[in-house]
This record gives C-alpha cells, structure tokens and sequence, in this order.
C-alpha cells in the first residue's frame, strides 16, 4: 500500500476565497486548522509561519486563524515544526495543539507518542496532524542558490513557488520562470535520500497536489481524527469534494509517485547499508513488503 | 530473554493498545502472579520514581493489584542491609524485575554491592532513567565534594552488571514507565524491543546526533531532537541541531526519540492504531 493506510480518498478545497488566494493548492491545511481552531477541536496550531526573512520558514505557534493564514503557502526548505510543539504544550499551555507537517516529521511524532521517553504529558496533546506530501527538502542556500543562479530571479521579488509536472515553478509579479526539477539535483538534503514516505502515511489527514488539478488538493482521510474535521468542515461548507480521477492525472499518478520515491529510496537504503552505513530502516531483502516504510 | 521474561510473568504475548485505565484494570482484575518487582536506588535524584508516582490514575492499582513490590527504600521501606527488617536481614529477596535508578559509583562500596546483588536476584534488571543508563548529568562528577570527597566515578549500571532493558529519560516521563511495566505484566515484547536495544547504549551525548545522524547523511531538519530534550540544550539552526554543551546532561534523550535513529514502525502503527 503505497499511499499509507486511509479512509477515504478524495479531491477537496476549500471554499473560502480568501484562502483560495493565498493558499499553496485547495487551501485544505490552512482551511483545516482554522475550521478546527473556531470548532475548538485543536486550541492553537504549530506551522511554517514568516520570519525576517523572505521565504525563510519559522516553525510557528499560531493561536488565531489569523496567524494560520499568515502560514500559508509552501517554502521549499527546511523549517522544524517539531520542535515547536514543545513551545505550544509548555509556553503556550495548549491543550489541543494541531500541526502541519511533512512525511518526516509526522514519523517523528508518532514515534513520540509512542515511545514518549522523555516528552512528560506531550503526547495526549497532539490533537491533530495534518500531514502534506513531500518529495524532497533543501536547505536554505540550497533554495537560494538555484533560484537566483538557475533561475536568475532575485529571491526578494519571488511571490511563489511551486514543484509540479516535473518543473520547478518560480512566479513573480512579472512573470512565470521555470526549470526542469531534475535541476535541482544535487541539492536537495541528503536525508530525503532514503524517506520512504511521500503522502505522511501517519497523519491524521494527508493532502498534496499530485493527482488534482490546479486549485485542488488531493485529501487521504486517514484516522477518525482526521475524519471528525474533514467532515465537518465539509457538512460546514467550508471545504468542497469531487471524486479524484482514477485515471492516469489522478489516482494512477499519485500511486506512481508514491511506489517511485519508495523504490528510489530503497536502492539507497540498500547501497548504505552495504557500505555499512547505518540507516533505520531495513534492507529490502529484510522486509514482506519492500515498499513498507519501515 | 523473551522466553526468559515470559516465563517469568507466566504470560503470553499479547500485544496491547496504548497504557489506559481500562487497561490497567483488566489486567488487575485478571487472576495471575503479580511480578515481583525490586526498585533500587543508587546515585540518582529519586526524580524516575517521582515520574512514575506521577500516573495518578493508575498508581494505586499500579503499586497494590498489579505488582508486588518486595524491595525497596524509596517506594516500600525494604532495604537490604537495614537490620531492623525481618526481610532484609536474611537477603534480599527474589525479583522478576529490578528497577534501579541511579548511575553507579564505583567508590562506594554498599552501591557497588547491592547492585551485583539486585542482579543476582533479580530476573530481569532495567536501567531506569538516565542516570542508570547512560550515566546522564553524574557524567560530569569529578568526585572531591562533600559528604564524601572520594565519591568521584560515577557510570551507567550496564558497566558492572548486564542490564536487560533501559527506561531512559531525566526523568522517564509518567506515559513510558506507565506503558513499559504494562507492556511487561502483558508480556509485550514488541513494545519493549526498543528498551532492550538501548540497554547498550551508555554514552550518550548531545553530540551524538551530529556523529550519528548529521554525519551520516540522515538528518532531515524535522525538529523532534529538539522537542524532546528536557533541558533545552538543543535549538534548530538552518534545519540542523545546534548543541548548547553548558546545558547537556548527557541523557541520551534527543538521539533516542530522533525518528533517524531508529524506526519501529510496526510496533508504533499498532500502538497506536493507526
Ligand atoms: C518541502 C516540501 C515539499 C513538498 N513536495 C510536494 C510534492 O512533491 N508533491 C505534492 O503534492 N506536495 C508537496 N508539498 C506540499 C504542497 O506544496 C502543499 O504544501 C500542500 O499541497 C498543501 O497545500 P494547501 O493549499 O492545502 O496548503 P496551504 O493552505 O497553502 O498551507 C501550507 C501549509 O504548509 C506548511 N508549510 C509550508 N512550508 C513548510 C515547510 N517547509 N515545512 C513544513 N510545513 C510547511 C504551512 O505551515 C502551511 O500551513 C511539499 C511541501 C513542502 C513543504
Ligand atoms: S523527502 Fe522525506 S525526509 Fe525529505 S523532507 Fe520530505 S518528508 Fe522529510
Ligand atoms: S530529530 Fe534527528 S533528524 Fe530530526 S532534526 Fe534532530 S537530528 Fe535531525
Ligand atoms: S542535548 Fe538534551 S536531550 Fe540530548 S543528551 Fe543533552 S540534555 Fe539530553
């Protein structure tokens, strides 16, 4: 199963336009969180919100849907929302904390719900996760360099970016630029090399791009957490469903991306551990399933 | 040891959901030997036992239905060399499962002997919390300090004796301790596999997660080092770890729930739910 396990599959946005306006695709994360904000389902929320810097990501506790908003977007580069969580149950006192996070990091909380060591009374309080794909990460200068090198765009004037049909999308207000993602070969993180997981297989609700049209978010509906918001933001009106194509732009496409990111890594995984590099996760030969992440 | 654990609980393994009440309860309320269980205070701050009075929900059945604890100076009053003790005064007793708290100082010679002496009765030996099982802040002791200035080496209890399984943490938080001995009264071996594996992880070091993960091509930025760490040593800077070495007690924590550091995928969907 390459897409994790889930409930439902669907195409999903949301129907706020002003979210529609700022938002990466459907707008479902930001959507989401400030719908389970007003519904008192989470209490505040840790995301990828502004710093000094342009596009440079700060993890963020945000307590209105205000803040939230401000998130919006997505930054091609490394920003440890984790860490914050700590910050929202201790600073903050929240009791409900709902968070955005790539594949990576929702494998870092439940592995701290799991086995909370030496996270005291932090567990219970992750009341949402709402997991979005990701391929690969860069760091800061990484992003920086092969913008305004590749694309030569100063990254000041950059008002979004986006990873789609095989082309890394630079837009600014004069224009659309874009490269060939195999471009920025070289420079993603090297610990994306072997992640096994593009759809965070372990939220609570997952949603990405690959598989919807423009303006849409594909949405998995994974754990009756995920089930309770999806649903009724949806019975609110606040997020709009179609079907998801099960053909080749859709479903077909989603669970190629999937299985290729997973057999990519797996070689990797493979050829580390023959180097007798360590790696966490098993070898192929070691696994039923040699796609499963773990 | 997994049979050796089974046999000791009389149970079977039968993987189980999270800690809860209901859990507890059921377990309780089911007819069966109640493990035996020692808890041994060597050079600690008593703050894992703390922790683990702090499950109020479920310490009374926790401490009186489900477990039998036979040795104990902080948790019982049952110490062995205390003459006034009709126990202690023949030996210490027999123990599936020792709990000892506290790294070892090899000086001290009544720490040094109840240790070996826990590990000869005891079924099992956990190294519970940091101090025990990586040696955590005693790391840094360099002895000359009162009340006895020749106290000076003070290392994890895995150095003297083979230790089975490690709870780390400084302290281990209430879930886990909650969690771990439910786990052990089911027989859970899948759950505790991990706390096995860390039983041979004594030196532990902030650090670590540049040596061991930064170094080798894992590190993936996602934050969780830094969350977990209970002293704050540790923020995130340009996607990486950055250590504070003033603030770092040694405990192992960081590295131990990094998601790079080890996977148990299976045991965490199940756990879990998911
Ligand atoms: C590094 C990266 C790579 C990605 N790669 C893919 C991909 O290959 N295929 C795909 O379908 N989707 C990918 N995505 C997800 C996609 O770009 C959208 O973020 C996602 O579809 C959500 O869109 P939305 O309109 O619902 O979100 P929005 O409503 O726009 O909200 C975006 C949310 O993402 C969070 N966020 C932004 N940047 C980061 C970051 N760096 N780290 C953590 N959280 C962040 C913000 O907190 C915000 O809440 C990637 C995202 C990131 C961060
Ligand atoms: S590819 Fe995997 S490891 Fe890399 S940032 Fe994305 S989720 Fe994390
Ligand atoms: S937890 Fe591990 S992978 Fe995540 S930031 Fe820390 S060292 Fe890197
Ligand atoms: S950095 Fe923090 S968590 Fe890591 S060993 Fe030091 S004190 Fe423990």
């Amino acid at each position: 199963m390459v897409l994790g396990k889930y409930k439902q599959i669907t195409l999903a946005r949301s129907t706020d336009k002003q979210i529609q306006n700022i938002s990466q695709d459907g707008g479902i994360a930001t959507g989401l969180l400030a719908f389970a904000l007003d519904e008192k389902i989470i209490d505040g929320a840790v995301v990828a919100g502004p710093s000094d810097e342009m596009w440079k990501p700060e993890p963020t506790v945000a307590l209105t849907a205000d803040e939230i908003m401000a998130a919006a977007g997505t930054k091609y580069t490394l920003c440890p929302n984790n860490w914050m969580i700590k910050e929202a149950v201790r600073q903050y006192g929240l009791e409900k904390v709902g968070v955005v996070t790539i594949p990576c990091q929702t494998m870092g909380l439940r592995k701290m719900q799991s086995y909370p060591f030496g996270t005291r009374f932090m567990a219970d309080k992750i009341a949402l996760i709402v997991g979005i794909c990701c391929t690969e990460n860069f760091s800061f200068e990484s992003l920086k360099t092969f913008i305004e090198a590749k694309a030569g765009v100063n990254f000041d004037l950059v008002e979004k970016m986006d990873i789609g049909k095989g082309k890394f999308w630079v837009y600014t207000q004069d224009g659309t630029i874009n490269f060939p993602i195999k471009e920025t070969h070289g420079y993603e993180q090297n610990g994306c090399k072997v992640c096994l997981d593009l759809v965070s297989e372990l939220s609570d609700i997952s949603t990405g791009s690959i598989g919807a049209p423009d303006d849409w978010s594909a949405v998995e509906v994974r754990t009756d957490a995920g089930d309770t918001v999806f649903s009724k933001a949806v019975d609110a009106g606040l997020i709009e469903t179609k079907p998801i194509d099960e053909g080749k732009f859709g479903l077909e496409m989603l669970t190629r991306l999937a299985r290729q990111k997973k057999e990519k890594a797996m070689k990797e995984i493979d050829r580390r551990k023959e180097l007798g590099l360590p790696v966490p996760y098993k070898a192929s030969s070691e696994k039923e399933d040699p796609l499963a992440n773990i | 040891m997994l049979a050796r654990i089974k046999e000791f609980l009389g149970m079977e393994t039968k993987p189980k959901e999270e800690a809860s009440q209901q859990e507890v309860e059921k377990v309780a309320e089911e007819e069966k030997a109640k493990p035996r269980i020692g808890y041994i205070h060597l050079s600690g701050c008593t703050g894992d036992a703390m922790s683990l009075t702090e499950n109020y929900d479920i310490l009374a059945p926790l401490l009186t239905e489900m477990v039998d604890i036979v040795y104990g100076q902080t948790l019982a009053d049952v110490w062995w060399g205390d003459e006034n003790n009709p126990y202690a005064i023949d030996d210490m007793p027999e123990m599936d499962l020792a709990l000892i708290e506290g790294s070892v100082c090899l000086q001290d010679e009544h720490s040094m002997k109840e240790l070996q002496k826990a590990r000869e009765k005891a079924g099992l030996v956990a190294a519970f919390g940091s101090c025990a099982a990586t040696g955590c802040f005693t790391r840094y002791s360099r002895g000359g300090q009162q009340a006895q200035p020749n106290h000076e080496s003070f290392v994890p209890i895995a150095d003297v004796v083979k230790v089975d399984l490690a709870i780390p943490g400084c302290p281990p938080s209430p879930e886990i301790i909650a969690k771990s001995v439910v786990a052990l009264i089911n027989g859970d071996m899948d759950y505790l596999q991990p706390m096995m594996d860390l039983a041979g992880y004594t030196e532990a070091c902030g650090c670590d997660l540049q040596l061991k993960v930064v170094n080798q091509a894992l590190c993936i930025g996602c934050g969780t080092c830094a969350m977990a760490c209970q002293t704050r040593a540790l923020d995130m800077n340009s996607g990486r770890p950055e250590l504070n070495e003033d603030r770092c007690v040694k405990c192992g924590i960081c590295y131990i729930q990094c998601p790079r550091s080890s996977w148990p995928a299976d045991r965490i969907e199940q756990d879990l739910g998911l």
